[in-house]
Order: structure tokens, then C-alpha cells, then sequence
């Protein structure tokens, strides 16, 4: 226990907003999208990932909008495990024409008004896949897509700005 | 390639000598004194055998104690050539059998090795083979996508493919049911709750209590084999690095090594070297993160955060020193695309010497709590027995005892001159996979302190020559999750024929299946955490 505590203490607050800035930029994009999430959402915005056919790296990415350093939550952004609790879905990859039905009954089951966000180079326009027998390519392909943010896999500093750049439309 | 024998390597051909003659004494007439002559595919001997004699070669194989380690199938001209690589303490043997124009089956070697089960049933959806003696006739890979009676691998199957426009979602699968007031059916996914890729799980319980779990991949299968076809050495290493984006390193390393064998293009040192540093911090990178997650899955939120914290830091790095998190297409035909800073060079020493600190101060918290022990120890008990039957690799191997290591039992350049020992433990349950990769973290921070002493000023990168028609090669390397085995054959204009690569996944998902047995639904997110299969390295 003594272990544990102490290791709390010395860890310390690694969040980014509060301390000297190693990225300002994710600062600002940060209270930025704070700010815009009070006003136009009551203060909370409900993510639901869909991995269509990624290679993983992209998820690796939004996973770590998770982590101390990213945290988040504390804008008011979160992710929930079901589309029905949903404003935004997230969706990654080339769609595998195997994963086209349920991303297209997840996005059925996520209540009016939604978003549609394109996360990576794939899911924006096919990456390395492309169209083929087995994949749709873009979301965009199968979806209306309303936000693109592209990378391979986008960071998750792009991540936190992409958003940004959706909601404050 | 062919393999150069001397007096040190003597040793290592006597198990496949054994084996070889083991398999002449069948009697194959392809076989016979041919062998010899037969050559090599990267490390392993080249072993013709007819295909009426493909199931009694297995036999033969598995009664000696070795491991299945891939399987595929190639279509050239009219005919099919279909291979089965083994492996017995490092060394490997190459299995292949050619079909005589307008024959389409094999017998299987699903009898004889459990783990080729999967495999075969890919080579059959993708590539129209029938195993004859297969004991599981149901599709694999193959859900709605394209037709009963297509096969994309087939060279008359388009890219593009005849898709509807909208693949309806897969149905009349043939799950294992079970009936009984007591029993109940869960079906779970695709689209699962966290942030994490697609497949489908079907749960039998009573209760709580597990009876069965069958898994349904293949969601995620977005054609590779079939794209790489035609790409040049370039874009095949850059759809390598993603056919499971946490392995990019190791995949790209495989893939690249892979042609390399087959062009006879050897890189030059430092690349090795950087290589080597770019698939350790690949390992820690992973290993962090999974720590962090099983910790999450014990609702230990401390430790969640204190490894996402650390892993955090070390993808900054990546990021700063070799310029991209993941080091996605760091790995190149011939060499490496990116150098060691001297940022790098001093700063490294340091970063590695911090973590090494944190996480000896983590690891008694993690021994210390109660709570957390009382989740992992005795959680998901996989018994040797699997291990050995399914040919399962990487940590969830080791964590049964069994040290299989591809940097110790057959290094390549640099792991040669490091002398690497896998790390292992011996209950097979979440715990020993978690301390399994505790274990490995540190190893791979001594590695990279080596690597980082030994690298020596030089070029990055060995001119590509293209290779002749035909030229093969096998690549085989130690990814974060185990051994991935990736087989590359050129075309007459150097670009890919035939690419395959294989992911550890492939036999540790079946484990999954039986580890959690017993256990109770709810433990199954850490369950499966522990062995962390890759589903799009799997469905491919
Ligand atoms: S965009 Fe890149 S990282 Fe994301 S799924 Fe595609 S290949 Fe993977």
C-alpha cells in the first residue's frame, strides 16, 4: 500500500492542460473543445468506435485519448459501449464488406441527431485496401460521412482536433 | 537460397535429416534422393512430398514432435502448390505438394496437427481446395462477401470481385449448440462495447460457468493476399506494416526479409541494428499497454494509468526520434527508412534507464495487491497440453513453459550476436502471461541498451535487385505477440506472385477457447486480454 501511494505522489499529475505544456496546441485544442461541448451539448459528447476493418493502429490511437496525458474526459468527450447512448460514431478502416451490415445496424441504432467521423487515411478514402472484393473502402462508400480526419494512423493530437473542427460547425 | 552446411550447423540438420528420411522411407517417389537437391526456402529445408502422401508426411512429422507453423496454398499456372511449414528446436522443414492440373484436394493435416484446422479451412474458402478428412467442413474466412463457388486466391478471380451492394451479414453458421434447461446461448459482437476490432464470440454457460466459446473471425478480412499481388517490393512492405497495425515493425520485418532471401539482397548493418531497436520498442510499446489493460480489466485503475502513462511517453519518442508513434514503414526493402538521431543516441540510454526504474517500483505494487492477484492468478489456465497440440506461440506459450522464441531457438541477424533467453513461467494462467511480458519488457530494455552500444556508423539500406522468376522466400522473426512467418515468391518482373503472411494469432486464438473453459463470462474481457489475438493479422 505504502508502495502504491507513494508511487501516486511521485507519478503526479501528468494531464496536459494543467501543467507547463509540452503540446500547447493539444491545449488549446483541448479547452477549445471544452468549451464548445458546454454550449452546444450540455457538456458531454458520446462517442461510439466502430472498427469497419482497420489494422488495429488507428483503435491503438483513440484508445489512448484515454490515457493521463490525453484524459479525454475531462471536455466532456466520452466513449460509451453502446450506439444507443451514442451522438458520434467513430468509425476505422476500409469497411470489410463482412463488417458493412453491422456498421450499417450500428449506425441504425444510434438515435437522430448523429455524426459520422472517418478516423484514418483507410476509412477516408481506402488507405492501402482500397475497394476490393473483400472491402468498401471509405466509410464514405457505405456511410454519409460528416468529418474526416485523416492520418495513418491520425494521432491523437489530429484526433482531438478533428473533433474540434465537427462540432464547432 | 540454399542452406550451407558446416560443421557447426551439422547439428542443426540432424532433427530434419531425421525427419527426411523419415519421409523417404514413405516411399514418396518425388522424394527420394531429390531431396537434398530439393534447396531451401529461406531457413528451411525444401522437403517434396507427393500429394497422396501429404497426411502420412504430417503423421510422420507430428509423431517426431514438431510444430505445424503455417500453411497456404499458391496457385501457379494450372496447377496448386500447397505447403506446410514445420519447425522442430529451430529448425525448419518446408512441406510442399504440387497438384497435377484439375485435381483439387488434399488429404488433411487437420488429424495430425489440431492447429492447421483454421488454416486449411482459409486455404479452402480462398482458394476453392478440398481436405479431404478435414473434421470441421464450415466455411472460415468466407461469410457473404463473394460466392460459394468463387475463390479470390484463384488467378481468374478479379480484385474487384462481384460484391452486392450491400453484403448482407453473415448467417448459417453452424455454431456448436447445446440443449438443456440450464444452458444458456450468449452471442456477442461483432461491434463489441470498448474500443477494440470486430469478431464474434458464442458463449454456452450455466450460469456464470463457461461450458463452451466458439469464435467466429473473418470479420476484418479485407483481401491482403489477394492485393499484394503485383505490388512492387516497396508497397508490399507498406501493406505488410499493416496487416495488424500493433505489429507494423514485425510484419514489415518479416515481409522484407522475406523478399530479401528471395533477392539475394542482404542489408547492411546498421539496419540490422535498427531493426532490432525498432522491434524492441515495438514489444514495449505492446506490452505496456496490455499490462495497462488487463490492470483495467481488474478495475486496478492505478495500474491502467501508470502503463498508459509510460507508454505514452515511449510513442512520444518514436515519434521524435524516428518519426512516426507506431514506426509504421520504418522497416524497408533492403534496410531501414529512418536513422538514429543523435538525439537519439543520447537521450535513449536515459529513457530506457527510467523506465527500467518505474518499473521495478510498479512491479511489487502489482505482487502487493490483494485484489488484483485474486483476479489474475488461477484466471484462464491453459494446460501445456493445448500449447503443444495447437502450436501456440509468443507469451501464451511461454507462460505454459514452453520457451518458444524465435530470437533464441533460430536468430537472425542481429539476435544472433545477442544471445537472447525467452522468458518463461510455468501455470498458464493470466497471470503468468501478464509477469511473462513483464519479464520480456525488461529483457527487450537490455536489448535495446545492447543495440545501442553495438551499432556502428554505416549505410541504412542495400540497393534492391529484382529477383528471378519465381524466386522465394521465407521470413521469420519474433513479433511482440510471437513468431510470424511470412512466405513472399516473385513474379518474372519483381513484383509479387504470392504473399502470406502469418500471425501468431493464428494459433493462439484457438487457445482462447479453451482457457477460459471453467472460468465464469464475466472474466472473459481479461481472458482474453491476457492472449490479446490479432483479429485483422487473422482474418487477413
Ligand atoms: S488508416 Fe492506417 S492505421 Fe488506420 S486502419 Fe488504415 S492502415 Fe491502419
Amino acid at each position: 500500500m505504502n508502495n502504491l501511494l507513494s508511487k501516486i505522489a511521485r507519478a503526479g499529475i501528468v494531464t496536459e492542460t494543467f501543467k507547463p505544456l509540452t503540446d500547447p496546441e493539444l491545449d488549446r485544442l483541448g479547452a477549445e473543445l471544452k468549451a464548445v461541448i458546454d454550449g452546444r451539448f450540455a457538456g458531454s459528447l458520446a462517442i461510439r468506435q466502430v472498427d469497419a476493418g482497420s489494422c488495429n493502429a488507428c483503435e491503438l490511437e483513440i484508445a489512448a485519448l484515454g490515457n493521463p496525458f490525453y484524459d479525454v474526459e475531462r471536455y466532456g468527450v466520452h466513449f460509451v459501449a453502446s450506439p444507443r447512448h451514442a451522438d458520434v460514431l467513430l468509425v476505422t478502416g476500409p469497411v470489410s464488406r463482412h463488417m458493412q451490415a453491422a456498421l450499417l445496424a450500428t449506425w441504425e441504432a444510434t438515435p437522430e441527431p448523429k455524426w459520422v467521423v472517418a478516423i484514418g487515411t483507410c476509412a477516408a478514402g481506402g488507405g492501402e485496401f482500397g475497394v476490393n472484393y473483400a472491402s468498401c473502402g471509405a466509410v464514405g462508400n457505405v456511410l454519409r460521412v460528416d468529418a474526416v480526419i485523416p492520418g495513418c494512423p491520425p494521432t491523437p493530437t489530429d484526433l482531438v482536433r478533428g473533433l474540434l473542427s465537427l462540432i464547432s460547425r | 537460397m540454399s542452406a550451407i552446411r558446416t560443421a557447426v550447423n551439422e547439428e542443426r540438420f540432424a532433427v530434419t535429416d531425421r525427419l527426411t528420411g523419415r519421409l523417404q522411407s514413405l516411399g514418396t517417389p518425388e522424394f527420394g534422393n531429390e531431396t537434398s537437391r530439393a534447396g531451401a526456402v529461406g531457413p528451411a529445408l525444401l522437403c517434396p512430398v507427393g500429394p497422396d502422401d501429404w497426411a502420412l508426411a504430417a503423421e510422420a512429422a507430428a509423431a517426431q514432435g514438431c510444430r505445424w507453423a503455417a500453411g497456404w496454398g499458391d496457385a501457379q499456372g494450372e496447377s496448386w502448390v500447397v505447403n506446410a511449414l514445420l519447425e522442430k528446436s529451430g529448425d525448419y522443414l518446408l512441406l510442399r505438394t504440387v497438384l497435377p492440373p484439375g485435381r483439387n484436394d488434399l488429404p488433411s493435416q487437420t488429424p495430425h496437427f489440431p492447429g492447421a484446422a483454421r488454416p486449411e479451412r482459409h486455404v479452402r474458402d480462398l482458394l476453392g481446395l478440398d481436405f479431404t478428412g478435414h473434421p470441421d467442413d464450415r466455411r472460415w474466412v468466407r461469410h457473404q462477401a463473394w460466392g460459394e463457388r468463387e475463390f479470390p486466391l484463384r488467378p481468374d478471380f478479379p480484385l474487384a470481385g462481384h460484391p452486392p451492394a450491400v453484403t448482407a451479414p453473415d448467417r448459417g453458421y453452424g455454431f456448436a449448440s447445446a440443449h438443456g434447461p440450464e444452458v444458456n446461448e450468449i452471442p456477442v459482437g461483432p461491434v463489441h462495447a470498448g474500443i477494440i476490432e470486430p469478431g464474434h464470440f458464442r458463449f454456452l454457460a450455466v450460469g456464470e460457468t463457461v461450458l463452451n466459446l466458439e469464435e467466429r473471425l473473418g470479420y476484418v478480412h479485407k483481401g491482403i493476399e489477394k492485393l499484394a499481388e503485383g505490388r512492387d517490393p516497396e508497397s508490399l512492405a507498406r501493406l505488410a506494416g499493416r496487416v495488424s497495425g500493433d505489429t507494423a515493425v514485425g510484419h514489415a520485418w518479416a515481409a522484407c526479409q522475406a523478399m530479401e532471401r528471395a533477392a539475394g539482397v542482404e542489408p547492411p548493418e546498421r539496419g540490422l541494428w535498427l531493426r532490432a531497436v525498432f522491434a524492441e520498442r515495438e514489444r514495449v510499446a505492446n506490452h505496456l499497454n496490455d499490462i495497462g489493460a488487463i490492470c483495467n480489466d481488474t478495475a486496478f485503475a492505478f495500474g491502467y494509468y501508470q502503463f498508459s502513462r509510460l507508454r505514452e511517453l515511449w510513442l512520444r519518442d518514436n515519434l521524435r526520434w524516428f518519426g512516426h508513434r507506431l514506426l509504421m514503414d520504418r522497416v524497408v526493402p533492403g534496410g531501414v527508412a529512418a536513422d538514429l538521431p543523435e538525439e537519439a543516441i543520447s537521450a535513449m540510454p536515459g529513457a530506457i534507464a527510467t523506465l527500467r526504474r518505474e518499473l521495478d517500483e510498479l512491479k511489487p505494487i502489482l505482487d502487493e495487491g490483494t485484489i488484483f492477484q485474486d483476479r489474475v492468478v488461477g484466471a484462464g489456465v491453459l494446460p501445456e497440453r493445448i500449447v503443444r497440440e495447437l502450436g501456440c506461440l509468443g507469451y501464451v506459450a511461454r507462460a505454459c513453459g514452453i520457451g518458444r522464441d524465435v530470437r533464441e531457438r533460430a536468430p537472425h541477424a542481429p539476435y544472433d550476436r545477442l544471445g537472447i533467453k525467452a522468458v518463461t513461467r510455468s501455470d498458464g494462467d493470466v497471470a503468468a502471461r501478464l509477469y511473462v511480458r513483464y519479464g520480456e519488457l525488461l529483457a527487450s530494455l537490455d536489448i535495446l541498451d545492447q543495440c545501442l552500444r553495438r551499432i556502428e556508423p554505416g549505410p541504412l539500406r542495400a540497393a534492391w535487385r529484382d529477383p528471378p522468376e519465381n524466386a522465394e522466400g521465407l521470413g521469420l522473426v519474433e513479433g511482440w505477440r510471437g513468431e510470424i512467418a511470412t512466405y513472399v515468391r516473385f513474379d518474372g518482373t519483381g513484383r509479387i506472385a504470392r504473399f502470406f503472411p502469418r500471425d501468431p494469432s493464428v494459433f493462439n486464438w484457438p487457445a482462447l477457447e479453451k482457457l477460459i473453459l471453467g472460468n465464469i463470462v464475466p472474466d472473459f474481457p481479461l481472458c482474453n486480454k491476457s492472449v490479446n489475438g490479432s483479429y485483422s493479422g487473422h482474418d487477413l
